[in-house]
């Protein structure tokens, strides 16, 4: 792999110098397509970067010493991982990444909500808790069909290189395999109608109920860059890129990642929360089925029904 | 002033986090604190956010005349409060304690309690009213320091033990 390569997918597109102003653009557009479905005007759009510096700044309780180092750890820990994941997301054409990096990217992704229930079980707090058990629950919850997609794309390229595994699987495995992955979107962001990790003023902020100043800032920057790798996957997976030409591959990943944004956002809005139990009938029934549907179309051989 | 101060002092006022705490109040003010969250009002404009925890909040909205089995609750989510902060009264209740004055269950009014910032006066008062009590409490902030006010913070606790 070349070292180069990878900085600049690091620390300029996908990683930081894109991931950073796009993690509050669609932050912004999330709240601001929620306060349009309302018939309300909504914040500017400079919103989520004064949220962030003003949180920064703010003075809180001191914690102990343990208890502060796992406070400010963790969202660090699920910070450094998305911006890893985002470095390896497939873009460009080329011979990027190596053999199996599709397994790390499975793996950094789901380190957030790892610290998210460490998080909320670490604040010794009730809401806390319930939001980290929520959070443990969903999460398995979401990871069979995202999983199972994810394997079905690899059997169907024959590869465990993400660049592979985004552009070899045939049309007829990669689209119930991508709508299965954008179907667990709602419920990796924490959104409606699958809220119920943060449900706001039913267990006040969940895993973050006891967050405070910096801590709480670092957090919202995560959350932001959450929806800047799971868009930015579902675009890569999604989306005809890869062509060698670079401006066009990027300008079209970051268009259907904003325009993801929209929709999610815009589903949010016009939908109320679900019980646990009804989001692990959803992801066990429509997700499941169109995960087994391209799993089913990844085995039959090429050349047979699997085109 | 540095640039670094400039921003902070910008961002406070472009990003209140509200905390609404009903200290026994008859409801009247709460529902017109919630028409300020209405597409009619959308206090979200301004920045302002309706937080559902007490430690993300910066200022803290209190209806009601402060009863004794609120008093407790008032004082947690006043000390939970990271500095900056500030104290809207919403209504005659936290004021005065209006029709609640001399009822032996009463332990306000609020500024006996806690510092409080502003004052909105009526019975309820209307949201655009609040909204403004909102305004002038973020104001207020970023004069107490740009970096979270630690000698303000401390005279503040200091007046909230006196009483
Ligand atoms: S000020 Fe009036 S409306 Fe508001 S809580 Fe008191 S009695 Fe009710």
């Amino acid at each position: 792999m070349n070292a180069g390569r990878a900085l600049v997918g690091l620390l300029v597109f996908p990683g930081l110098l894109y991931a950073l102003p796009a993690a509050w653009l669609m932050l912004w557009i999330e709240r601001k397509a929620r306060a349009r479905m309302q018939g309300r005007i909504g914040p500017p759009f400079y919103q989520p970067f004064f949220d962030f510096v003003k949180l920064m700044a703010k003075r809180t309780v001191p914690l102990a010493p343990f208890d502060a180092i796992l406070a400010a750890g963790l969202p660090i820990l699920a910070g450094s991982s998305l911006l890893v994941a985002l470095g390896l997301l497939p873009v460009l054409s080329g011979p990027g990444g190596f053999a199996g990096d599709v397994i790390l990217l499975v793996a950094l992704l789901e380190v957030p909500g790892l610290a998210a229930v460490l998080a909320g079980f670490a604040s010794r707090s009730i809401f806390g808790q319930l939001g980290g058990a929520r959070e443990a629950v969903l999460s398995v919850v979401s990871s069979v069909p995202f999983l199972g997609a994810v394997v079905a794309l690899a059997i169907s390229a024959r590869s465990l290189r993400l660049v592979e595994v985004a552009s070899g699987p045939a049309a007829a495995v990669r689209w119930p395999a991508v709508i299965a992955l954008v179907l667990c979107l709602p419920l990796k962001l924490r959104i409606n109608p699958f809220s119920l990790v943060n449900a706001e003023q039913e267990i006040y902020a969940g895993p973050l109920t006891e967050y405070a100043g910096p801590k709480l800032a670092l957090w919202e920057l995560v959350h932001g860059m959450e929806w800047v790798a799971w868009t930015g996957l579902a675009a890569c997976f999604g989306l005809p890129l890869r062509s060698g030409r670079p401006a066009r591959d990027i300008a079209l990943m970051i268009a259907g990642s904003f325009l993801l944004v929209v929709l999610l956002a815009v589903a949010a809005a016009g939908t109320a929360r679900l019980k646990v139990r009804q989001a692990g009938l959803f992801y066990w029934s429509w997700g499941l089925g169109l995960t087994l549907l391209a799993l089913v179309l990844a085995v039959i051989p090429r050349g047979g029904g699997g085109g | 002033m540095s640039v670094i101060d400039k921003l902070v002092a910008r961002s406070r006022r472009r990003s209140p986090w509200l905390f609404r705490l009903n200290a026994g109040g008859c409801n009247g003010c709460d529902i017109e604190f919630s028409a300020c969250l209405s597409p009619r009002y959308d206090v979200e404009q301004t920045g302002a956010l309706l937080v559902g925890s007490a430690r993300h909040a910066d200022i803290l909205c209190v209806t009601g005349p402060v009863t004794r089995g609120s008093l407790a609750a008032l004082e947690t989510i006043f000390a939970q409060m990271g500095d900056p902060k500030a104290v809207v009264a919403v209504g005659n209740c936290p004021a005065t304690c209006d029709v609640f004055a001399g009822s032996p269950v009463i332990a306000g009014p609020l500024d006996g309690l806690v510092p409080v910032d502003v004052f909105v006066p009526g019975c309820p008062p209307r949201p655009g009213d609040i909204i403004e009590g909102i305004a002038r409490a973020v104001a207020a902030l970023p004069a107490k320091g740009a970096r979270g006010g630690k000698r303000d913070a401390k005279r503040k606790r200091g007046a909230g033990k006196k009483t």
